[in-house]
C-alpha cells in the first residue's frame, strides 16, 4: 500500500540524518515512539515529538530505556507501528526487549545512533562498535535484521525499509546509524506519498474461532491480531506453541526457535541490500558500511589512480549478513579489506564467509572520529600485493 | 432436587478462564487464584466490555495470571508490565488495560515504572498480589518482605526496611489506592469494580499467602493459617493515612480504600496541552484500525 | 429445604481447605478420599445448610468449587 500523505513531508530538504530518520518513520506510517534521551540519537525523537501531534499519534518520553523498548511493543499490539531510538548505553539496556520482540514476533524498529564505547565512552563522537551487539546482544538464539545508512537521504529511505521489513517478517529491525551520519546535514529528497511503498501489518483475516496466533502457513511468519478485536489471544516471552500458550518442551523449543531463525535466514538473499562497484576483475574488494563507506570511497579511488584493481561492496543490510555474496566474491579475488569504526566486528563475518578462499584485512579504528583514508589506502595496497589464497 | 429450580450457570469464574490450561501451576493454598475469582466477579459486576479489556502481567507467580484468563493477555518481561501496558493504552485509548502482577515484579525490578506511571496518571488498573516474597524463584527477599522474616537470601532474618506500597503509590500520584487480603474476597471485588469506574492510575494491593516459601520458612503455617491470620488481624480503615499502613510479619494489617481522588489522566492532559499549544494544527490520534490490504 | 447447592470439580482441587473453613454455614468437610493428584477434595456434609452464597467459590484458588442458589417455586425438574 501507499504511504499516508499526512506523514510525508514531500519536497527537497537540507536535513541531518537524525531528522531524516524521523521523517522516514513518519512516512512509513509510524505514529508511536517511546524514547529516553541519549546523545547522539535524541534529535530523532525531538523532531517526532514536535511533528506527531500534527499528524495524529503519540510520543512518550519514558523513565528509562527499559521502559521505552517495551512501551513501543505494547503500542504495536495496540495497533500502532512503533519505534524507539537510542545510542550505546541505552541500546545495552534495550537488549532484553529485543529478545522479547524476537520471541513474540512483534514488528518494530530500534534505531541505534552509534557512539564510542564501551560504557559511557564517547557520547558525542562516532563508532560502529554495536554491530555484533545488534546481532547477538539479547540472550538465546534469534535473528534480527539490521540496516546501515550512510547518508541523511538513506536515513530517510532506509527507515521506511526498516519498518517494511519489520512488518513483512514480524521481527525487530535494528537501524544502525552512527554519530556522523546522524549529525551530517545534506540534501534529502522526500517523494510524494504515492511514490512510497508501505508494508501493512500481517493482520489475520481469520474468524476468532479459527485463529491460532502462532500458527504459520508456508512462509514461517504468523498472522497477527491486535488487542481489543475479540481474539482473546495470549502473548508470552516463554517458549510457546501455536496457541501462544507456554509449552516448555525440547520439541516445542526446537520448532519455535528454528522457525524464528529460518524465517529470516531463508529470506536472507531477498533481504540483502548492498551497493557494488567494479567488482568484476577486482583483486581487492573493500567491504564497508555506514559512514566508513564514504571515507573508504576516497581510499578506493586513490588506489584505482595507482592502477590497482579495487572493487567496492557496501553493506546496506548488515544482518542477515550477505554471506553468499562474499563467498562468491571470495572465489575470484585475492583479498577483502574491511575498514570499520571498531576493533574488528563485521570483518569476522567477512572472514568466515570467505572461508579461506581469499585473505581478509581489517582496518580497525577505536572510534571517536573516522578513518584517515590514507590508512585504508595503505591496507588496500598491502592486500593487493598479497599472494592469492 | 424435586420441587426446585436449580439456577446452575456453572462457576462464575469459568467464562473468564482458559479452561484448557487448568489446573494452574499455583501451589496448594496459594492465594493468587482467589484474587482471580474476585477479579472475575468484578468484571461481571462492572459489566465491562470484555472485548475492550486487555490484561498485562510481568514475570513471577502472579505473572502467570495473563496465561490463564480468556482475554487479550500479555505475559511480558520481568518488571515491565506497566510500560508495556502504557504503550497498549496510549496506542488504543479505548482499551481497558489491567496490569496484574506481583510485588517483586511491580515494586522492585519494575519500581521505577510503577512510580512514573502513577506520576503520569496513566489510565491503568494495577492489581498487585503481594505475597511478601519472590516465590517463583524460591523465596528470596523482596522489597515488601517484612522485617525479621527468614528468606533464602536473608537466612538470618531480613534487616532492610520494606516498602509500604499504598504509601509509595499515593505519594507518586495514584488516584485510587486500596488494600485487601485474600480473605476479603467481596471487598476486593468491589474495589476492582470501583477502579474500573476511575480514569487514571489505580492501584489495588492484595496480601496473599505463599505457603510454600513465605509461610513455611517463617513457621507461619500453611495457606489456611495465613487466611485465618488475615481474618483475625485485618482492620478495615477506609481513608487511613497511608503512612500508617506499613506491614509487619504478624501484626495488624490495615485494609480498606485509602485514596480516591480525581486528577486528569495522561491522555487528557496531553490532549489539553496540544489543543492549547497547537490549536487547529493538532490532529487527534486516529483509531488504530488495521489496514490489512 | 436447601437454598443453595454446591458443585465440586474434584480433579482441580488442591485441598487448601479455604472452602471448608470459610463456609458460613459449615456445609463442607475435607473428604478422606483422594483425587488423582493425591489431594483430599471437600465433600458436602450438610447439604441442607447451603445458602448458595458462593463464598466457597470466591475463596477457592483452584476454581474447583462453586455454589448456586436454588430458586424456590420451580416445577418438578
Amino acid at each position: 500500500m501507499k504511504a499516508d500523505p499526512r506523514g510525508v513531508l514531500t519536497g527537497t530538504h537540507f536535513m541531518d540524518g537524525d531528522h531524516a530518520c524521523c521523517e522516514g518513520a513518519l512516512a512509513a506510517g509510524s505514529r508511536f515512539a517511546a524514547g529516553y534521551p541519549i546523545t547522539p540519537s535524541t534529535e530523532i525523537v525531538e523532531r517526532f515529538a514536535s511533528r506527531v501531534p500534527t499528524v495524529g499519534g503519540t510520543f512518550i518520553q519514558m523513565e528509562d530505556e527499559l521502559a521505552a523498548s517495551i512501551t513501543l511493543q505494547g503500542a504495536v499490539w495496540g495497533g500502532a507501528k512503533a519505534f524507539t531510538v537510542t545510542s550505546g548505553p541505552g541500546f545495552s539496556l534495550m537488549m532484553e526487549h529485543i529478545g522479547y520482540a524476537a520471541m513474540t514476533e512483534t514488528p518494530c524498529v530500534f534505531v541505534d545512533v552509534q557512539r564510542g564505547g564501551p560504557s559511557t565512552g564517547l557520547p558525542t563522537l562516532p563508532a560502529q562498535a554495536d554491530m555484533m551487539q545488534a546481532r547477538w546482544g539479547s540472550h538465546g538464539d534469534y535473528e534480527i535484521i539490521a540496516l546501515c545508512p550512510n547518508s541523511p537521504q538513506e536515513c530517510f529511505d532506509l527507515t521506511i525499509k526498516a519498518f517494511n521489513l519489520a512488518e513483512e517478517f514480524r521481527v525487530p529491525v535494528m537501524f544502525m546509524m552512527d554519530e556522523v551520519v546522524g549529525h551530517m546535514t545534506e540534501k534529502v529528497v522526500i517523494p510524494a506519498a504515492d511514490q512510497i511503498e508501505v508494508v501493512p501489518r500481517r493482520h489475520t483475516r481469520k474468524p476468532v474461532d479459527e485463529y491460532l496466533p502462532y500458527a504459520t502457513n508456508g512462509d514461517l511468519v504468523p498472522e497477527m491480531a491486535h488487542a481489543g478485536e475479540g481474539y482473546n489471544f495470549h502473548v508470552t516471552g516463554l517458549t510457546h506453541d501455536e496457541h501462544g500458550y507456554p509449552n516448555m518442551t525440547p520439541q516445542i523449543q526446537d520448532k519455535l526457535v528454528r522457525r524464528l531463525q529460518n524465517k529470516i535466514r531463508d529470506a536472507a538473499d531477498r533481504i540483502a541490500l548492498f551497493e557494488e562497484e567494479q567488482l568484476e576483475g577486482a583483486d581487492v574488494v573493500v567491504v564497508s558500511y555506514g559512514i566508513t563507506s564514504r571515507v573508504a570511497q576516497r581510499a578506493i579511488e586513490a588506489a584505482r589512480e595507482r592502477g590497482l584493481r579495487v572493487g567496492k561492496l557496501r553493506l546496506i543490510t548488515a544482518w542477515p549478513f550477505p554471506e553468499k555474496k562474499i563467498r562468491e566474491l571470495a572465489a575470484n579475488v585475492k583479498a577483502f579489506v574491511v575498514p570499520e569504526l571498531n576493533l574488528g566486528q563485521m570483518v569476522r563475518e567477512v572472514e568466515r564467509a570467505a572461508a579461506g578462499q581469499a585473505k581478509t584485512f581489517a582496518v580497525s579504528h577505536a572510534g571517536g572520529g573516522v578513518h584517515n583514508p590514507e590508512d585504508i589506502l595503505k591496507v588496500i595496497v598491502e592486500a593487493s600485493r598479497c599472494q592469492a589464497a | 432436587m424435586p420441587g426446585s429450580l436449580i439456577n446452575d450457570l456453572g462457576n462464575p469464574v469459568e467464562p473468564f478462564l482458559r479452561s484448557d490450561r487448568m489446573p494452574h501451576i499455583w501451589c496448594p493454598g496459594c492465594g493468587i487464584g482467589t484474587t482471580v475469582n474476585s477479579f472475575a466477579r468484578a468484571l461481571i459486576e462492572s459489566k465491562i466490555d470484555l472485548q475492550s479489556l486487555a490484561l498485562v502481567s510481568g514475570i513471577g507467580c502472579t505473572g502467570r495470571v495473563a496465561g490463564y484468563v480468556k482475554l487479550d493477555s500479555f505475559h511480558t518481561t520481568h518488571g515491565r508490565a506497566i510500560p508495556f501496558a502504557t504503550g497498549l493504552k496510549l496506542a488504543n485509548p479505548k482499551l481497558n488495560v489491567v496490569v496484574y502482577s506481583g510485588d517483586g515484579d511491580l515494586s522492585a525490578i519494575g519500581g521505577n515504572h510503577l512510580i512514573h506511571a502513577a506520576r503520569r496518571n496513566i489510565d491503568l488498573k494495577v492489581i498487585c498480589v503481594n505475597n511478601l516474597i519472590y516465590a517463583m524463584t524460591g523465596g528470596q527477599t523482596a522489597p515488601t518482605t517484612p522485617d525479621h522474616s527468614i528468606t533464602s537470601t536473608n537466612p538470618y532474618g531480613v534487616f532492610e526496611p520494606s516498602f509500604n506500597l499504598p504509601h509509595l503509590v499515593e505519594a507518586a500520584g495514584a488516584v485510587y489506592v486500596a488494600r485487601w487480603t485474600t480473605f476479603h474476597v467481596r471487598q476486593l471485588s468491589r474495589s476492582i469494580s470501583e477502579a474500573f469506574q476511575k480514569k487514571g492510575f489505580s492501584f489495588i494491593e492484595v496480601i496473599s499467602p505463599c505457603p510454600t516459601l513465605y509461610q513455611r520458612r517463617n513457621k507461619l503455617g500453611d495457606g489456611l493459617d495465613a487466611m485465618k491470620y488475615y481474618k483475625e488481624k485485618s482492620k478495615v480503615r477506609h481513608g487511613a493515612p497511608t503512612n500508617e499502613v506499613g506491614l509487619t510479619m504478624t501484626g495488624e494489617i490495615v485494609v480498606g480504600k485509602f485514596v480516591d481522588r480525581d486528577r486528569p489522566d495522561y491522555q487528557t492532559m496531553m490532549r489539553t496541552q496540544y489543543t492549547e499549544s497547537l490549536g487547529e494544527r493538532f490532529v487527534e490520534q486516529p483509531e488504530m484500525v488495521c489496514d490489512c490490504s | 429445604m436447601a437454598k443453595g447447592r454446591v458443585s465440586i470439580v474434584v480433579e482441580r482441587c488442591k485441598a487448601c481447605g479455604f472452602c471448608v473453613e470459610f463456609c458460613p454455614t459449615k456445609v463442607l468437610a475435607l473428604s478422606s478420599a483422594f483425587n488423582s493428584k493425591g489431594y483430599h477434595p471437600p465433600h458436602v456434609v450438610h447439604p441442607e445448610k447451603c445458602s448458595g452464597c458462593d463464598l466457597c467459590g470466591m475463596y477457592c484458588p483452584d476454581f474447583a468449587i462453586y455454589a448456586t442458589k436454588v430458586l424456590a417455586g420451580g416445577g418438578d425438574r
